[in-house]
């Protein structure tokens, strides 16, 4: 038993050796579900672009601190030191009138806490945090849960393994 | 010489003043209609020269300022190649009111002369007054120049985002908001200080 083992891994040995010597020689091939096999130092050609959603129904957040995601196209929205197009919606002021989420009154504090008559610079760029989604199929697989499916799945559990210890 | 230049320029002269003397009714007639359609041919084919684009972005002010903005916006290039050129907005169609404008323009010829805005930092100091002045121009005809494309009658509500919806079907329908209310800055950047 013993000795077959070590044979056939032997064999394997062997019949791998050829092949696996050329490969260490030149460079594997690697795929990446977004750059393809485009070598690292080239660039990939990108994918058409996408069209954000545009339903304007929020979405849920996978866990507590997520920062909401846009349900709205934002093309051509202007945020630079001149202006910022989201806050033509979502500032406080402005949300009576345009029925938009108002931004929270963390973006209005800075670093300290302090809290600021205008939204805080560090806060002042939207889609460093906020995007948009597109409707497409995923390129990796996600296998992120929240916290309530960890936790139903573990209530779940408990309620399968409880009744055989009664 | 000059006794007979005088004499020349006399003779035209009591022509000129009094031709109904000199010439018959028909070709006077016919003669002032015929240079009527070439003065106003003249005339027309001028003013509209100065409604091209090109006449536009012939002068660097407008070409490196303004027009480079323009042509990241939806109005420049978008699925169908419908574009609106500079005078489509800032130009108003009507007869009369565009003669009006040309003659306001008259100032930005001046401007152009003594380089109001010849520098990228002279234009950024002066934008936000200038987009005001048109803001408050298709504030005051009521977004004719938008209008002249997008007819509020035709638009579809069930084709247009919810939020659009809801803003087009009450403000715009009422008459309380006109285009130019929402959509300062589709064209162009907006400047420093702009009202939200």
């Amino acid at each position: 038993m013993t000795m077959s083992l070590k044979l056939a891994l032997a064999i394997l040995l062997v019949a791998a050796w050829p092949s696996a010597a050329p490969a260490a020689t030149s460079m594997p091939v690697l795929y990446d579900a977004m750059r393809g096999s485009t070598p690292l130092d080239d660039e990939a050609r990108p994918p058409p672009l996408g069209n954000a959603e545009n339903k304007d129904v929020r979405r849920n957040r996978a866990f507590p601190m997520q920062p909401p995601t846009i349900p709205h196209k934002i093309d051509g929205y202007q945020v630079d030191k001149n202006s910022n197009r989201c806050m033509a919606c979502h500032s406080r002021t402005r949300i009576e009138e345009t029925r938009a989420i108002p931004i929270p009154a963390t973006h209005y504090m800075d670093r300290d806490g302090t809290l600021l008559g205008d939204v805080s610079t560090r806060r002042y760029f939207c889609t460093q945090c906020h995007v948009t989604q597109d409707e497409v199929k995923p390129l990796v697989e996600n296998r992120f849960q929240d916290f309530d499916t960890v936790r139903q799945g573990e209530k779940a559990k408990a309620a399968t393994t409880a009744p055989a210890k009664r | 010489m000059i006794r007979r230049l005088r004499d020349l320029l006399i003779r035209y002269w009591h022509v000129v003043n009094r031709p109904s003397r000199y010439f018959s009714l028909a070709f006077l007639t016919v003669g002032g209609f015929v240079a009527g359609v070439v003065f106003w041919g003249a005339f027309n084919t001028a003013l509209e020269l100065t409604n091209t684009e090109p006449f536009c972005i012939g002068c660097h002010e407008m070409r490196d300022n303004v027009y480079q903005e323009l042509k990241t916006t939806i109005h420049y290039t978008n699925r169908s190649g419908v574009r609106a050129k500079c005078p489509d907005c800032h130009v108003p169609h009507n007869w009369t009111d565009k003669i009006a404008r040309k003659m306001q323009a008259s100032k930005e010829v001046w401007g152009k002369i003594f380089g109001t805005i010849s520098t990228r930092e002279k234009f950024e100091a002066n934008r936000l007054d200038l987009a005001q002045h048109e803001w408050a121009r298709l504030k005051a005809n009521d977004s004719l120049e938008c209008r002249n494309c997008h007819g509020f009658d035709f638009m579809d509500f069930t084709r247009q985002s919810p939020r659009a919806t809801q803003a087009h079907s009450t403000f715009l329908a009422d008459r309380e908001r006109t285009c130019i209310d929402c959509h300062k800055g589709i064209s162009h950047r907006l400047p420093a200080g702009a009202p939200k």
